[in-house]
């Protein structure tokens, strides 16, 4: 089967969990004897990605893409859904203006058994070449604009894109229950257009680590005096709940002082969590460490015990699993789709306050109960496979085929 | 020659279920067992609905038999718990079983009052409860039991052997094939190390084709008819006197529901074989009485009716399950000494099996979410709820006692 991939970024050039997706679910789509053309919006180097063939729309480097994250869709967005190509990318409509017309391109003459379109990003490709080559059209919503945009409504540009597409999508995945069920209720589209496809996980993906306990050497001396270490790796932004986190902690040391929190990131917020960390009076207790990769990234997931998944709205929440990976106890929003295929964690709703702090007690004072999360979804994450998201992604094609050929 | 015949025993009981009881509440309030909310945590909600679907309409049914079959008659065990909530709740399902026991053809068995696993932490506490049970039941009923259950029909030689030697005539447990091997479930067995008490084992395949199977469209037997089924009890009696059937007496409305039309098919099958001259029906201690032993049987290991292990796996299977009760029993001589019956009551209260069995996780292994009820989103909420209440438990010893038990 022919697919055309329609992806906004890939390993190493992501900022976040669709270019890790993307790579996934190709390569597992590759290996059950599908071949694939993944275009994507700027030029780069991608080490084992052999086995597909990748397209650049421009020659802009992928650190010029957007012009802005590629989730951060909120602020910047002029329109220019109808400026011609050739002029000046300044900014991401003009990059996705030209992809439309390399795709269009790339698919004349050569219509493709499939079209998979990831987000609101690539959707107007997508629809585009549908148009051109009539071969059924799989939009994959990984996030929508309401969860980019936390509780607050968010780009209506952004919005009318992803309507547009979820309407003239064959069929649409979306990687959690609770997506669909954003689809279903604030795009009204029919529920049996849209089929729950949770993402895999890879461990074996996350390269082998050394921990260097100098890095977080501070934390290290801390749990020696029985210190519990709990943590957040994520982006600072109204999505992401941590306001409601670092109550949370303040409600925690309330009752039980042998606790720490790790917020490690950066974003539009940090300013304004550490303030609230000092009104709070915890700020000795929250370490922040500003963004951080490699190294730094992998050893704050081995010094923590316990990761807070705080999400207002998250679509899936694959770090999450990487923490997992790292031996962390979860807990994880009601609100945060990965926590429907796991069961060895603790959920709560994101405003849930005093919760939070329970569960953090109850992890931070009780040995068994740590355990029991930690080696529980430790089984649990494994039966996750690509292979499987593969399968359904097939399956979802063949089915559109019919529908479009009938 | 006694004629052969069933030996019917269905297990009453509700647990006091713990609230979302926070660390906030800790050392402020100790109200673990109100929960006023719409969830299934709500103790008096979940006793008014089971007594809708089961206790009463059952109850109406067993007195029908009872006035229509005048051989018909069965045996109950009722914890002290469930009679605890009745009296609050719903007392009117207390006078339905007070009316039954009445008949003398009904025979309470006694168990723990607090449907404990205290025989595996204390011996001293299981006995204070196993006595305040025998208590309850006299007050309530007006009889003392003489057969014994224990919590989950969780039985082995040395509780065969306490139960020999406080008098008791019969003991219940499973009828598990490795410990039965080619013995029959049906005969009566002297427990290995006892001089008088005769063993009961329950016929599970036959006990389950109603409290499991019953209304399951997908069973190649449903719709199952009376006459298959008493067809199936004479070939089970082809071996031994008396089968054995022992359940939950929410099998009938609540397991299985009015609608599966288990309650007309209890009527008719008790009826049939009421009418039979050959058959009869047995309590617990009749059966005791009537039949010999057919040998010695030893259960060194502790058997449960519980799950496909018939095990303990499922109340102390995880880490958390041990380590909650090896902390509530460790405080049993600080809550004793402290005289407080409030203290002391809510301390037996949270020793009931059903809060460890809700912090089971071993269903995750096969990814079976629908295996195990639990009024809690996961076994861990479960855990937690326990461990606040407990904390708060020893805060309430910190005024009797300088030192408390350790730890947070």
């Amino acid at each position: 089967m022919n697919i055309l991939m329609l992806g906004w970024e890939l390993p190493p050039h992501n900022s976040g969990g669709l270019g890790v997706a993307c790579f996934h679910m190709s390569k597992a789509l590759a290996l059950a004897g599908s071949s694939i053309d993944f275009v994507l919006p700027y030029s780069a180097y991608h080490p084992n990605t052999g086995f597909m063939k990748i397209h650049a729309a421009t020659t802009l480097s992928p650190l010029h893409r957007n012009g802005m994250g590629a989730y951060d869709s909120a602020s910047a967005i002029t329109d220019a859904l109808h400026r011609k190509p050739g002029e000046t990318l300044t900014n991401i409509r003009d990059v996705q203006a030209r992809y439309v017309s390399f795709v269009e391109e790339l698919v004349s003459g050569n219509a493709p058994d499939a079209i998979h379109a990831h987000d609101w990003l690539t959707i107007e490709a997508g629809i585009k070449a549908k148009e051109v080559t009539g071969a059924p059209l799989i939009v994959h919503v990984h996030a929508t604009e309401f969860d980019r945009s936390g509780q607050n409504f968010g780009n209506p540009l952004v919005h009318e894109i992803e309507e547009q597409g979820l309407l003239m999508a064959d069929r649409i995945i979306a990687v959690s229950n609770i997506t669909k069920s954003i689809i279903v209720h604030r795009y009204k589209i029919p529920a049996d257009k849209v089929e729950v496809v949770h993402n895999g996980f890879d461990a074996s993906v996350m390269e082998p680590h050394t921990y260097d306990d100098r890095t977080y050497a501070y934390l290290e001396h801390l749990k020696t005096e029985g210190y519990t270490v709990a943590t957040t790796i994520t982006r600072f932004t109204v999505q992401k709940g941590l306001i409601h986190m670092m109550k949370a902690a303040a409600r925690a040391l309330e009752r039980y002082d042998k606790l720490v929190f790790l917020f490690a990131g950066d974003g539009e917020q940090r300013d304004e969590l550490m303030r609230l960390s000092a009104d709070l009076g915890i700020s000795d207790k929250v370490f922040f460490t500003g963004f951080i990769r490699g190294q730094r990234w992998r050893d704050a997931y081995t010094v923590a015990d316990i990761f807070v998944m705080s999400s207002v709205s998250e679509p899936f929440g694959l770090t999450a699993l990487e923490a997992a990976h790292h031996d962390n106890a979860l807990i994880i929003t009601k609100q945060s789709g990965v926590g429907e295929v796991l069961s060895s964690i603790f959920r709560y709703d994101f405003w849930d306050i005093d919760r939070l702090a329970d569960q953090l007690i109850a992890i931070a004072a009780s040995k068994a109960l740590k355990d029991e999360l930690t080696y529980g979804v430790k089984r649990e994450y494994a039966r996750l496979t690509w292979a499987d998201v593969a399968q359904r992604c097939l399956s979802l094609y063949s089915g559109a085929a019919r529908k479009v050929a009938a | 020659m006694s004629h052969k015949g069933i030996t019917l025993y269905l297990h009453v009981h509700q647990p006091w279920r713990i609230r979302d009881y926070s660390i906030f509440d800790a050392a402020q309030r100790h109200d673990y067992f109100d929960d006023e909310s719409s969830t299934d945590r709500n103790n008096q909600a979940v006793f008014l609905k089971v007594a809708e679907k089961s206790y009463r309409p059952m109850n109406r049914l067993l007195r029908r038999l009872l006035d229509e079959q005048p051989d018909f008659r069965f045996s109950l065990s009722i914890t002290g718990t469930f009679i605890d909530q009745a009296k609050r709740f719903a007392p009117d399902v207390i006078a339905d079983f007070k009316a039954l026991v009445d008949t003398g053809r009904v025979e309470i068995v006694g168990e723990t009052y607090h449907h404990s696993l205290a025989f595996f932490y204390s011996r001293e506490e299981f006995e204070r409860q196993v006595s305040q049970h025998a208590d309850l039941i006299q007050a309530t009923f007006g009889v003392t039991p003489t057969s014994f259950r224990n919590t989950e029909l969780a039985y082995n030689d040395e509780l065969a052997q306490w139960a020999d030697s406080r008098g008791y005539k019969a003991i219940l447990s499973e009828g598990w094939d490795p410990i039965l091997e080619w013995r029959s479930p049906n005969h009566l067995y002297r427990p290995a190390g006892t001089s008088d008490i005769a063993l009961l084992t329950k016929n599970y395949r036959l006990s389950d084709d109603l409290a499991f199977r019953f209304g399951n469209k997908s069973w190649k037997e449903w719709p199952l008819h009376v006459g298959t089924y008493e067809h199936w009890l004479g070939a089970s009696l082809a071996h031994g006197d008396t089968v054995n059937l022992f359940m939950d007496y929410e099998t009938f409305g609540e397991h299985q529901w009015v609608d599966t039309g288990i309650f007309e098919f209890f009527h008719d099958f008790v009826s049939r074989w009421a009418e039979r001259e050959d058959r009869r029906f047995y309590t617990v201690t009749q059966a005791a009485e009537t039949f010999a032993a057919a040998g010695e049987l030893s259960m060194p290991h502790t058997v449960t009716w519980a799950d496909s292990e018939r095990d303990l796996t499922a109340w102390l299977g995880n880490s958390m399950q041990q380590e909650a009760l090896r902390y509530l029993y460790a405080l049993e001589d600080d809550v004793i000494r402290s005289k407080d019956q409030r203290l002391i009551a809510d301390w037996r209260q949270m020793q009931t099996s059903d809060h460890v069995y809700y912090m089971c996780t071993k269903w995750f292994r096969d990814g079976d979410v629908h295996a195990y009820f639990s009024p809690y989103d996961s076994p861990y909420d479960a855990f937690l709820f326990f461990m606040n209440a407990l904390r708060d438990m020893r805060f309430r010893l910190m005024h009797y006692h300088s030192s408390s038990n350790g730890g947070f």
